[in-house]
């Protein structure tokens, strides 16, 4: 075994040949060490890239042979029960692509299956920023550059699923037409700007591809590069812990560790993909056959990450309106247009300004490089959680059918659940979580204050027993530590700021003293009295208040 | 891209546990605790290959940062660990290759074609490639862990807003090259160059006009909505016939006799034509003649058969499901329900209007006819629909 001493010829002469020319050396002094910190949620964005590339790789080798074509030929390939029958040529080439191109059947439903963890594991991703407040200054803008990302990737998955041209993409497609041209004003230019002529036309399949491989993936090349880039230079977030400050960033260097653990990660990824588009069939298009707006399978259903808007449009009760009466104008059909926009809406438009929303409430402009435990902010985390019932009501009623029938309910009442629990459901979230952040809160208390139970138990000499409480290790103790109290806006009870005295300024100051706060606090002890039997060896309180770094001046 | 960047492990040669008598050894730090406690874990090892490849950086344009306490640094593994982690890397990379070879030979030779033979070829593919990746990954996750030292190193982050002097730099150097350009003093420059650029943005939104093939008038594009084949004539000036989708055959209005038969039914001659289809697609049922309701219009029933648009009111999924004890049609998209006796009305879901009726009769070989368009348009609604329902109750029956 021998150790390397200097850098060997073959990578110092082109790095020589490079750095005469880019001067690239100063960059790679300083970002070849770069540090990383580590946490397993941290993994989560890594999957949602990682599926990314993989989809680029996959699309473009089913761009060799899928013909995006709406012009109608006669079925002459392998796959017996459709011979002779008259499909497009974008179905025609997809079944090619399944079973006369080998590996072509695996690499599709990679490809599908990747679409499906890219989406998914970007709402995971989103979801850790949100709940550890990673998405606080300086970072809002890449959370929202995020945020566009996984928007766009709903309208590329969208866009992907209806290529094939089968009877259940056609229904998708069919859906996404019936929501376009019920747009108020502007829908039937849509409709014909989309689909060249009246619905399905000969165009969309030949439009939606262009879009689909051209258009939105370079979108998100762009956007995810930038979001990497932002990423880097403002170094990644962690969480409180043994030397680790807002100051400073802990963790393993990027050269070596952390890029073979990243290569190792990828290929993992690819590995379950793989899996997944190996043995979990997804797509059978050829058990659909070809598409005819005429004809529908019951149990329709589109990909995951549109099932809420279709929840949305299941539960939804009719409703529509005729402004002008029977002029040839003025219909808004609003159980189409609202299930459409307003979920969407909410969750998108919701998640872009929650930055702004929260520094505004709570007067916070510091930086924050300290990730936040989900416990820390109550409210947040509540809202976070009443987003994801609201999100996870839509997505379940997505299947109302499959619902009725497999539980044998009445599908008017699945529905009727549905249009309640959609309200309810958040209203509950928002309440139990708020309790349970709390609950945690005060146990994290009752480990500082009172120390960890050790299961030994001792008798005083005035008779009583008591169990020997220890303190915490060192590596808890400062996690736990870590946390601070969400800020409030400084008040002052006799004579409020300027900005604080309209009607605006006072709905603020209500929500900032909701919102902020310290609900359980640390140095307070635990929720039930001690009487001393427990206390810790060395006193703790004067190691609490410690405000430099923490509270803004009330 | 990133400014100065800093790696500390615990400074070389100094004792284990107590600061470094540094001048910019900082206050205590947030969360850690009072005293410098002992690092747990392994020592530092301060002869460590690991240590001195983190030793240049840190060296480069700042005295190095004081030690972290309770930060361990480089700790080097156990070299007996390293060992038995380098043999099972290794058999984790002979099987990914071994996963490979039998990959690449599985594409040579497994034919695709067929569902057998593509299955096997599928599942030989994929499996060897699912087992080559995982095995690569697995060994690559077993160096990382197991041979490579134990990195607990520190970095410093920099506010991300630049100093102050750069800031008034920067605004300075904005102003001189705007008064420079003469962009603020030119006034005509500027007003001209604006006019010039703002026409080159509606440009492009311009030349998408023609997206639309159809070449009519935007204002008249709705109108094209309003209609289906079924108002049209054939050939030699006879209403179109109802077909069966699928085969084509005309149906004899004797022979679709008994009560509770539906028929998907397309028009004569259109039977491939999927523009149509997603219009004029109709549902055909059969009643009872005593099971008919008011909302249905009789004039426009032949001998108890009714004609809906099969094509849903609410986003235009065809309504395909009907069940007949209870007369409803259901549509499998979003489960709008319609009550087939009694004009298609909305029983059930978001679809908020009937099913639009057809007129039929028969011809005088006793086949089914359309005797004119649907009096309101079909499929999901549109900003101009308006009520067309109403109006076409105003016309007497038309649009």
């Amino acid at each position: 075994m021998s150790e390397l001493r200097t850098v060997p010829e073959r990578i110092a002469g082109p790095a020589t040949f490079l750095d005469d020319r880019l001067g690239a050396g100063g960059f790679a002094r300083r970002n070849l060490r770069k540090i990383f910190p580590d946490h397993w949620s941290f993994l989560l964005g890594e999957i949602a890239l990682y599926s990314f590339v993989i989809l680029l790789l996959t699309g473009t080798f089913l761009t060799f042979w899928f013909k995006p074509s709406m012009g109608e030929i006669v079925y002459n390939g392998t796959y017996a029960p459709l011979k002779g029958v008259a499909m497009s040529e974008a179905y025609a080439s997809t079944l090619d692509i399944s079973f006369e191109v080998r590996g072509g059947l695996l690499i599709r439903q990679i490809h599908h299956w990747s679409a499906l963890v890219f989406i998914g594991g970007m709402m995971a991703h989103a979801l850790r920023v949100f709940f550890t407040g990673a998405y606080r200054k300086p970072r809002e803008l890449n959370w929202i550059i995020g945020v566009v990302i996984l928007s766009v990737a709903l309208f590329e998955g969208l866009t992907g699923y209806s290529l094939p041209d089968d009877l259940l993409s056609g229904a998708g497609l069919r859906v996404t037409q019936g929501v376009v041209i019920g747009l108020p004003v502007v829908g039937t230019y849509l409709n014909f700007f989309l689909f060249g002529s009246e619905y399905p036309g000969e165009d969309v399949i030949s439009r939606f591809y262009s879009i689909h491989i051209l258009l939105l993936p370079g979108l998100i090349l762009a956007l995810v590069t930038a979001h990497l880039i932002l990423m880097w230079v403002q170094k990644h977030t962690q969480f409180p812990g043994k030397g680790r400050t807002n100051r400073n960033v802990v963790g393993a260097p990027f050269y070596p560790a952390f890029m073979a653990k990243s290569g190792a990660f990828f290929l993992f990824t690819f590995a379950v993909i793989a899996g997944l588009g190996t043995f979990a069939q997804i797509n059978p298009v050829w058990l659909y056959g070809p598409y005819t707006p005429a004809d529908i399978s019951a149990g329709s259903q589109p990909d995951f990450y549109l099932a809420f808007l279709e929840g949305a449009l299941r539960i939804m009760p009719a409703w529509e309106v005729n402004l002008f009466g029977t002029s040839q104008a003025g219909t808004v059909p609003l159980s189409v247009v609202i299930p459409a926009l307003v979920p969407l809406g909410i969750i998108v438009v919701g998640m872009a300004l929650y930055p702004f929303l929260e520094r505004w409430i709570t007067g916070d402009h510091r930086e924050h490089h300290l990730a936040d435990r989900p416990r820390d902010n109550p409210h947040r985390t509540s809202i976070g959680m009443a987003a994801i019932a609201f999100y996870g009501v839509l997505w379940l009623f997505g299947g109302n059918d499959i619902i009725s029938a497999n539980f044998r309910v009445s599908l008017y009442t699945t529905t009727w659940a549905g249009r309640i629990l959609v309200f309810v459901a958040p209203a509950l979230a928002y309440a139990v979580t708020y309790r349970i952040c709390l609950g945690l809160q005060r146990s994290d208390v009752a480990v500082l204050t009172h120390g960890v139970e050790s299961g030994v138990i001792k008798r005083m000499p005035d008779g009583r027993y008591v169990e020997v409480h220890s303190r915490p290790a060192e590596d808890i103790e400062a996690h736990l530590r870590g946390r601070e109290p969400v800020p409030v806006l400084p008040y002052d009870e006799a004579v409020p700021p300027r900005g604080l005295r309209g009607p605006i300024g006072r709905l603020r100051l209500r929500m900032s003293r909701a919102y902020g706060g310290e609900k359980v606090p640390i140095a307070n002890g635990g929720p039930h009295g001690e009487d001393g039997q427990a206390a810790l060896p060395d006193a703790l309180p004067d190691t609490l208040s410690d405000g430099q770094n923490r509270a803004l001046t009330r | 891209m990133t400014d100065n960047e800093h790696e500390t492990g615990r400074p070389e040669g100094w004792p284990e546990g107590r600061p470094r008598p540094d001048r910019r050894t900082p206050a205590r730090v947030l969360g850690t605790p009072l005293t410098d406690a002992p690092s747990t874990g392994a020592p530092w090892s301060g002869a460590s290959s690991g240590a001195a490849s983190a030793r240049p950086d840190a060296a480069d344009e700042e005295p190095d940062l004081p030690a972290v306490p309770g930060v361990l640094g480089v700790v080097p593994q156990d070299e007996r660990t390293a060992r038995r982690a380098e043999r099972v890397a290794a058999l984790c990379f002979l099987l990914a290759f071994a996963a490979l070879v039998a990959f690449l030979v599985t594409y040579v030779r497994l034919q695709v074609g067929g569902l057998s033979a593509t299955g096997s070829s599928h599942v030989a593919l994929g499996g060897t490639l699912t087992l080559a990746l995982l095995a690569l990954a697995s060994g690559i996750v077993i160096w990382v862990r197991q041979i490579m030292p134990k990195y607990e190193l520190v970095q410093r982050r920099h506010p991300m807003a630049s100093p102050e002097e750069v800031r008034a730099e920067v605004a300075a150097t904005f102003v001189r090259g705007a008064a420079e350009s003469g962009i603020v003093r030119h006034r005509l420059l500027r007003r001209t160059l604006l006019l010039a650029a703002a026409p080159l943005g509606l440009a492009p939104l311009v030349l998408l006009r023609d997206l639309d093939t159809t070449g009519a008038p935007a204002a008249q594009l709705h109108r094209k909505l309003r209609h289906t084949v079924w108002g049209e004539r054939t050939e030699d000036g006879k209403p179109l016939r109802l077909v069966v989708e699928g085969t084509g055959q005309p149906i004899r209005a004797a022979d679709f006799n008994s009560p509770g038969g539906i028929l998907s039914v397309v028009p004569q001659g259109y039977e491939h034509d999927l523009n149509v289809l997603a219009k004029a697609t109709v549902i055909l049922i059969k009643f009872r003649p005593e099971e008919l309701k008011p909302g249905t219009d009789p004039n426009w029933t032949h001998d108890g058969i009714v004609a809906y648009s099969k094509i849903c009111t609410h986003v235009g999924c065809p309504a395909a499901l009907y069940e007949q004890t209870t007369h409803h049609i259901l549509c499998p998209c979003h489960q709008s329900t319609f009550d087939a006796a009694d004009g298609a009305r909305v029983v059930f879901g978001p679809a908020a209007r009937p099913l639009p009726q057809l007129p039929v009769g028969v011809d005088e070989e006793g086949y089914l006819v359309a005797l004119g368009d649907f009096a309101a348009p079909v499929g999901p609604s549109y900003w101009e629909r308006g009520d067309a329902e109403a109006r076409a109750r105003e016309n007497g029956g038309h649009l």
